[in-house]
């Protein structure tokens, strides 16, 4: 089956889905709805093209590493929330956006060029803790233990999404 | 590169740079075809590796990032995002 050919049923069905986790967790997506099940058929074709769902406006390298950043949530969402009310592909809004309190404008990439990327992973000095503390970058929790866990109870971002933080 | 043409007024030579999956790419393209121009627009996020590496060039020359959608105005003028004001009073009656 092509990629691209996506049944309107299994759009519905990750639209519900991602609706109702937005909701549970303090998130909305984009009341526009023929807009935002759009962003979900994209997010169902990226899964298919390359084993995950990465952001439907950025274009995706195809190694899950190197994309890892921009898989949807992507590492980007909360500061674009913070400050222009949406994410960059604008599956989510703010709850300012949600009501009419504020436009929806253009989000500009905040996401670094791929050599600045590299060049960001952090040197951590060596701890004092009993344990490290893992970050989710998707979501920002925080949780002292052996090994970040296998998804964030808060997000669900996969284990992979967390780093080091102390 | 596989560039699909929409016949309109001729504003000049227009590109758009799109991902099949972006929404803002749909609305600029939607957009452009509202206004009746004529361009060319591609999706690179369809092309073969070595056409992708090509677009991602000629978007990161004249953007100096990587962004869709990217509109190019006759080699010279360029729009990265969904502005719909600017593509307006560029490509508008």
């Amino acid at each position: 089956m092509n990629a691209e050919d996506v049944d309107q049923e299994a759009i519905e069905r990750l639209y519900e889905r991602l609706t109702r986790e937005a909701e549970e967790g303090g998130y909305h997506l984009n009341p526009d709805v023929p807009f935002t099940k759009n962003l979900v058929r994209g997010l169902i074709v990226n899964e298919r093209r390359y084993g995950y769902p990465s952001c439907p406006c950025r274009l995706a390298m195809g190694s899950r590493e190197r994309d890892r950043d921009i898989i949807c949530p992507c590492d980007y969402r909360d500061p674009d929330l913070d400050q222009y009310g949406a994410c960059y592909c604008a599956l989510y809004v703010s709850g300012a956006i949600l009501r009419g309190e504020r436009e929806l404008t253009p989000v500009p990439e905040r996401r670094p060029p791929m050599a600045e990327r590299r060049a960001q992973e952090p040197v951590l000095p060596a701890s004092s803790l009993p344990w490290p503390v893992w970050r989710c970058r998707v979501c920002g929790y925080l949780c002292a233990r052996t090994h970040p866990p296998e998804v964030c109870p808060i997000c669900r971002a996969t284990q992979d999404r967390f780093e080091r933080f102390l | 590169m596989q560039w699909t043409h929409v016949e309109g007024k001729d504003r000049g030579k227009v590109r758009l740079y799109a991902l099949s999956t972006c929404g803002w790419c749909a609305k600029t393209k939607q957009l452009l075809m509202e206004l009746g121009v004529d361009f060319r627009y591609v999706y690179v996020d369809l092309l073969d590796a070595d056409e992708m590496a090509q677009a991602i060039d000629e978007v990161a020359q004249l953007t100096s990032q990587q962004a869709f959608p990217t509109i190019v105005i006759d080699d010279d003028r360029v729009i990265v995002g969904y502005r719909a004001d600017q593509i307006r009073e560029a490509l508008g009656p």
